[in-house]
Parts: C-alpha cells; sequence; structure tokens
C-alpha cells in the first residue's frame, strides 16, 4: 500500500516547478558546489612554491601504472609474496603437523584407550573430528600468517589502487565498471566481502555483474589448497634450487587466469543477459603512506589469519565427524563414503579429478578452507589405510602428503592441476551464496552465481583432461 | 616514532582531556548522542573511527573499504557518545548503494553532530562533501585530517579561515600520530549538545528561478514535515526529482526521523527491465 507519488500535492507541485526550471537542476547544484569548494580552498590553503608537491609519489606511479611496466610489476609483486609464502610455510607447517598430528594425536588415543572408551566414540571424537581440526590448523597457520601481513602491506602502502587503475581499462573494454577491479582484489581476500563491497558501484547492471563473477577471485580458503598442490606436484617437477619459484608462478598463473575469466564472464554478460554502456568514473590514486609494520601484523593476524582459522575449525570439526561416519557406516558390505566416491568416479575421471575430489567438494560447501583436509581423510580411510589410526602418520610432510595422494589415491600431475582449476571454477562457499543472494534478493541471480562457476569449471576440467590424454 | 610517544605522553597528563575519554568499543547499552563520521575515502576515518572507540576495523588505503556502516563507542565528560563510521564517498549527489547509505543516515539517522573528515593535502575535493552534508546539517565538525602530510609537501591550512568560512568548528588532526583528537572531542562535545551554535554556510546558487521555486515549496514543505531541519535541502531534491526523497515524502517517512535510528538497508534492485 505505497501511496501513489502522481497524487500527492506537495509532489505535483515540485514536479510542475520543475518542467519549468528544465533539468539542469542538478548539473547547477554541482557546479555551486565545485565553484565554492575550490574558492573557500584557495582562501585557506596555502602552498609553498620551493617544495614541489607529490613529486616522488608521481614519479612511483609512472612505473606502477605505466602502459608497458604496470603488469609486469604486478605479477612480479604477486610472485613475491607467493614465493615468500610457499618458502617460508614448509619448515613450520612440518613441526605443527609434528606436534599435532603426531604427539598429540597419539595421546589423545592413549589417553582414550586409558579410559576405555569404545572404538567408535574415539573414532567420531579423534581420528574425525580432531584430526581434520589438527590438519586444517598445520596446513593453514603458517601459509596464512605470512600471506596476509605481506598482502595488507601491500594494501596499506597504497599499491591495490594503483592495480585497479591498471585494471580498469580491461574492465570497461568488458563493458564492466572500472570500480569492479576493486571488488575483485576485496574477494582476494573473502568472496562474501568481495560481493558486499560492490556497493561501490552505481549501476545496478554492472554491479550485478561484478557479484557474479566475484568468485573468480581466489579467496583466504583456496590460497592454501593451490599453495599446496603447486608446491608438492608442480614445484616438484622443477629443480629443487627453483622449485618454490615454480610453484609460486603456478599459483600466479591460476590467479591471473582469475582476471581473465572474470574479464571474459563480464564481457559475455554485458553483452548478453546484462546489456549495457560502461559507465565511467574517477579512481583516485592515493598518496603512498608509510605502512604501520606493527599496526598490520596485528590487523592481518588477528583479524584476518585467526579469524579465517577459526572458521576453517569451526568447519573442519563437523565435516570431520561427517567424513569419519561416512567411512565408517556400513551400506551392503562397503562404507558409505565407499559408495559415492564410487558413484562420483565416473564423472571424475571425465573431469582428469577422481570421485574423491567430487565427494570432498560436496562436504566442503560451508567453507573451502578444508578442501585439502577433507581429501586426505577420505583418501586414507577409503584405502582402508591405517597410517593415521596406527600413529604412523606422524607428520604432515608435503612428502607424504605428495605419496598418499598419488599412491593411495592414484593422483597424477593431470589431478593436481585440474584441482587448481576447479578450485578457481567451483560454486561459491555457502557464506557467499546467501551474502549474493541478501545483496540481490534475487533467485535467479544467485543460481546464475552459483551454477555459473560449476559449468566454467566443468568445461575447463574436461577439456584439458582430453587434452592431456590425447597428448599423452 | 617520537611523535606518537609524544602523544601517548600527552594522553595520561591530566591536563588533555584525552584522559577522560573512555573506549567503549562495541559495548554500548545506552547513549546520550549519536555522532556520524563521514568523509572521503582515504581521508583517515577510519582512523579516527579506531582511536575513539578502541575498536580494531581493518583500514585500507582505497575506496570501498567501509560500505556498511560500523558502530562503536566511547565515554567524554560523563557523557556516551555513540559512533556510526558511514562509508567513505566523494558526494552525496549520485546514487551508488554506499552514498545512499552515507546520505540517509545524516538525514533520517538525525544524528547530534556529524564529523566529516577531509585530507589536508586535496581539501578543494574534500570541501564538496563537507559542503553537500552542510546543506543537510548544520550540526557539523569539519576535521582536517593528514596535517603532517600537507606539511610534509610544503602545504599549510589556514583552519580559522576554513572555519569562518564554512561557519563550523574546524580541526586540525594527525590522526595516525594522534594530534588533535583532544580538540576534535572537546569540539563534537559541544556540538552535540548545542553550546557552539553552527551557522552553516548556504549555498547560493545564483539562479532566480531555482531560487523562487525553492522559495515556493519550502512553506509546504515545512508545514507538513515541522520537524525536518532542511526544508531547502530536501526542496532541491525534489526539483531534481529524486526518487527516494520524493517516495519518503509520499509514504510519509521523511517526517519519521528519528534521533539516531537506523535506516532500512537499501536492496540492489532488479537490473533486468
Amino acid at each position: 500500500m505505497t501511496p501513489q507519488p502522481a497524487s500527492d500535492p506537495l509532489l505535483q507541485q515540485a514536479a510542475s516547478l520543475r518542467s519549468q526550471i528544465g533539468d539542469n537542476i542538478h548539473d547547477h547544484i554541482s557546479e555551486s558546489v565545485y565553484a565554492t569548494a575550490a574558492a573557500i580552498s584557495d582562501r585557506a590553503v596555502t602552498r609553498d612554491g620551493q617544495v614541489a608537491a607529490f613529486r616522488l609519489d608521481r614519479a612511483i606511479d609512472q612505473v606502477v601504472t605505466s602502459r608497458i611496466w604496470g603488469f609486469p610489476m604486478m605479477a612480479l609483486m604477486l610472485m613475491g609474496v607467493f614465493w615468500l609464502t610457499i618458502a617460508g610455510a614448509n619448515v613450520p607447517s612440518a613441526m605443527l603437523g609434528d606436534l599435532l598430528l603426531g604427539n598429540v594425536y597419539t595421546w589423545l588415543h592413549a589417553v582414550a584407550d586409558a579410559l576405555g572408551a569404545p572404538w567408535w566414540l574415539s573414532g567420531l571424537l579423534i581420528d574425525g573430528m580432531y584430526m581434520a581440526t589438527a590438519w586444517v590448523v598445520s596446513v593453514m597457520l603458517p601459509p596464512m600468517a605470512i600471506f596476509f601481513p605481506l598482502f595488507t602491506l601491500l594494501e596499506d602502502l597504497g599499491y591495490l589502487p594503483r592495480v585497479a587503475f591498471n585494471l580498469d581499462r580491461l574492465f570497461q573494454r568488458a563493458g564492466a565498471h572500472g570500480k569492479q577491479s576493486l571488488s575483485m582484489m576485496m574477494g582476494w581476500g573473502c568472496n562474501a566481502a568481495g560481493v558486499i563491497s560492490t556497493r561501490i558501484i552505481d549501476s545496478p547492471r554492472e554491479r550485478l555483474i561484478a557479484i557474479i563473477t566475484n568468485n573468480f577471485s581466489i579467496c583466504n580458503g583456496r590460497w592454501p589448497t593451490l599453495i599446496l598442490m603447486g608446491t608438492i606436484f608442480i614445484g616438484a617437477t622443477a629443480p629443487a634450487a627453483v622449485a618454490s619459484l615454480v610453484a609460486a608462478a603456478s599459483v600466479v598463473t591460476v590467479t591471473v587466469l582469475g582476471i581473465f575469466v572474470t574479464l571474459i564472464v563480464s564481457a559475455w554478460l554485458s553483452r548478453s543477459w546484462l546489456k549495457g554502456e560502461a559507465s565511467s568514473f574517477s579512481l583516485e590514486l592515493p598518496p603512498y603512506r608509510p605502512p604501520q609494520i606493527w599496526r598490520v601484523i596485528t590487523t592481518s593476524v588477528i583479524d584476518r589469519t585467526l579469524l579465517v582459522l577459526w572458521r576453517a575449525v569451526v568447519m573442519a570439526a563437523p565435516a570431520g565427524l561427517i567424513i569419519w561416519l561416512m567411512s565408517n557406516v556400513q551400506v551392503a558390505d562397503l562404507s558409505m563414503a565407499a559408495h559415492l566416491v564410487a558413484w562420483l568416479e565416473p564423472l571424475g575421471w571425465l573431469m582428469g579429478l577422481n570421485g574423491v575430489i567430487l565427494l570432498a567438494y560436496i562436504v566442503t560447501i560451508p567453507a573451502n578452507e578444508i578442501i585439502i583436509p577433507t581429501i586426505l581423510m577420505l583418501t586414507l580411510n577409503l584405502a582402508n589405510s591405517n597410517l593415521a589410526q596406527s600413529g604412523v602418520m606422524l607428520e604432515l610432510s608435503d612428502d607424504l602428503v605428495y605419496a598418499t595422494l598419488t599412491g593411495m589415491g592414484g593422483w597424477t600431475l593431470l589431478t593436481a592441476v585440474n584441482l587448481m582449476l576447479y578450485s578457481l571454477l567451483h560454486n561459491p562457499c555457502s557464506t557467499t551464496i546467501l551474502t549474493i543472494w541478501h545483496e540481490t534478493k534475487s533467485l535467479k541471480w544467485t543460481a546464475v552465481a552459483t551454477f555459473l562457476p560449476i559449468a566454467l569449471g566443468f568445461v575447463v576440467t574436461v577439456l584439458v583432461a582430453l587434452v592431456v590424454r590425447v597428448l599423452t | 616514532m617520537s611523535n606518537s610517544h609524544d602523544a601517548a605522553a600527552c594522553a595520561t597528563c591530566p591536563v588533555s582531556n584525552t584522559a577522560q575519554v573512555r573506549k567503549l568499543g562495541a559495548q554500548l547499552g545506552r547513549w546520550d548522542y549519536t555522532i556520524a563520521l563521514a568523509g572521503n575515502p582515504n581521508t583517515g576515518k577510519s582512523t579516527i573511527f579506531n582511536t575513539l572507540t578502541g575498536l580494531r576495523q581493518h583500514t585500507g588505503n582505497w575506496s570501498g573499504k567501509t560500505v556498511v556502516r560500523a558502530e562503536g563507542g566511547y565515554t567524554y565528560q560523563g557523557s556516551q557518545y555513540r559512533l556510526v563510521d558511514l562509508p567513505g564517498t566523494y558526494s552525496l549527489l549520485s546514487t551508488s548503494v554506499d552514498e545512499e547509505v552515507a546520505r540517509d543516515f545524516v538525514l533520517f539517522g538525525q544524528p547530534d553532530a556529524t564529523i566529516v573528515v577531509t585530507d589536508a593535502t586535496r581539501l578543494e575535493r574534500n570541501l564538496s562533501l563537507v559542503l553537500q552534508i552542510l546543506a543537510i546539517t548544520e550540526r557539523v565538525v569539519v576535521a582536517v585530517n593528514l596535517m603532517d602530510e600537507a606539511k610534509r609537501h610544503g602545504m599549510s591550512v589556514d583552519v580559522r579561515r576554513l572555519s569562518r568560512d564554512l561557519g563550523v568548528p574546524v580541526v586540525p588532526m594527525a590522526a595516525r600520530q594522534g594530534e588533535g583528537v583532544a580538540e576534535l572531542l572537546s569540539m563534537v562535545a559541544q556540538v552535540a549538545s548545542g553550546a557552539y551554535q553552527t551557522k552553516p554556510y548556504v549555498l547560493p546558487l545564483q539562479d532566480a528561478a531555482i531560487e523562487a521555486a525553492i522559495a515556493n515549496l519550502e512553506p509546504q514543505i515545512r508545514a507538513r514535515f515541522p520537524q525536518l531541519p532542511n526544508t531547502r535541502w530536501v526542496a532541491l531534491r525534489l526539483l531534481e526529482g529524486d526518487a527516494s526523497i520524493m517516495r519518503a515524502v509520499a509514504d510519509g517517512t521523511l517526517g519519521d526521523v528519528r534521533k539516531g535510528l537506523a535506516v532500512a538497508p537499501i536492496l540492489l534492485q532488479e537490473a533486468t527491465s
């Protein structure tokens, strides 16, 4: 029951006055605002002619936003960040794994035995919930504790707006809003946050494009998967001296691929379902400011690392429970997990993945963070390995993960590459889907944003698998 | 480093009124005053918010960082203040969601005072937002932040002149070093309580037809919504054909301003038509 504006006397009066004045009133007001602002600021601000203002800022900007050097610089920066993360996280990851999966795990089992706990209870709690949680912590904590401060440092310095500036041209050509480069980079932290940040985009059409494509920004939950796959499968194919560089390059490649997919999908959307012209805007390049190192470390460790880790742990415990149940509840001589994996296996094979990976992606819809631990637990359980149960899985060294995946899971380089691709191209996590629903209030667009990436992921992985199988 | 050390020493000395601030973080039961925090992106708005409330809202050196309202509180000289951090925007003229969130809060939320944070090194561009906010509310304190950066680039800002021109208090600040916080708190308290009566600059339109139309509409708006303080601004929006204000007039929500009340979230409309 909203009253009709047309019948409101005040609005009628305003409308008739508006038609008398003409429609240049908006421009008139803007002009007056800017002219007055200039006059007042001229009176208040004095400049010392001796000091050339912002000369250094401009010099740096000319390099980092140059047509020639902009993109190579960007790739180099990303390489540096990932290389430091990969090279630095190895040792602490192994140490944490040693402690949590070795010492604490055997101690917990010893306590359970001493208390006379039934096998299913200790299985559920220790082999299910505890194991998944411990894996999440040892796989994720070290890389995140290195990656987030580095990334926040780039952000604090003022480098990210320059990246946005570089990408703006491409987004305009794709028929999308230049500010989409900003929401895309928010997505590199968290897609749900990226979707919310599209609020800076004025036009609903361009905002929808930004929302739908935000999932192609690799988020917090997916970096660890890419970094691990890059390290143990792709980096390992190179000589030891350059292994971590090659690993970093593979992660950068997937990230850049994500940017390309974003642009291609945006261009396609703006020429089909969401037709329209790109609107222009002005993007301010903020001055470079010396980063507040200490604050960067505290905010990125406390606000991002621990928050993301907490989310992963909260999700990992119930996921571990489900995985243990699926692996131990027998239906017609086989565990439920085995049935499901066997059922998904043909599809998985077609995509160059396997049934375990697809099942893991279903279990981990609430959080991408736990995909690797889920895959590992399922692989171990299905192979009827008593590595974990007998306490042999003492540490989570990269070698052991590699041996588990190739030996028991039958993984090849193709599996790893396609997992990296599918990690980029699959449905958003449930939090992001909910956020998209919240921001669009449209079932249709929420569905598009959810299923479009899966369709793309399917096509891309099937094609890659096909090409590799034909060639080898 | 010495700067922050000095600021820390000052904050604990009895002369400083920062010592009378108690940061309440997000724990805020009731409040005496609602303060809105507005400003362009990259002006240090979030830094000021964090300094006053003791919260650790993530700050970033780019636009689009804050797109939703964040709230926190502090007590100062025995009164409770609720501080609402609005999205950083360049103007309130266009219609993106972040600008609408900011504008609607200043308009419908009826804050007791609005702090507009500006960047001393980019004052001209920042002042256009100040002028637009002054058209909506007269209870404004302008914080000219990043004075240290301006000095490094050989610029100086005459804050007294600025204050006289704008008709509202202007506080020079270097928020990252904690400079100017005490003065800001005191000015906000005075404006919020009404002890400091501002005389906001009224934007001249230099167009007789528009001024006549405003004069025609203003009495009607005042008659219909007696408690509305900014009839001139509403008249201008109606003349411009602003859809959300027209809706607010038609369904009466324009008169429904309640102190410090939150505004309904704005949703993305179906883009396909």
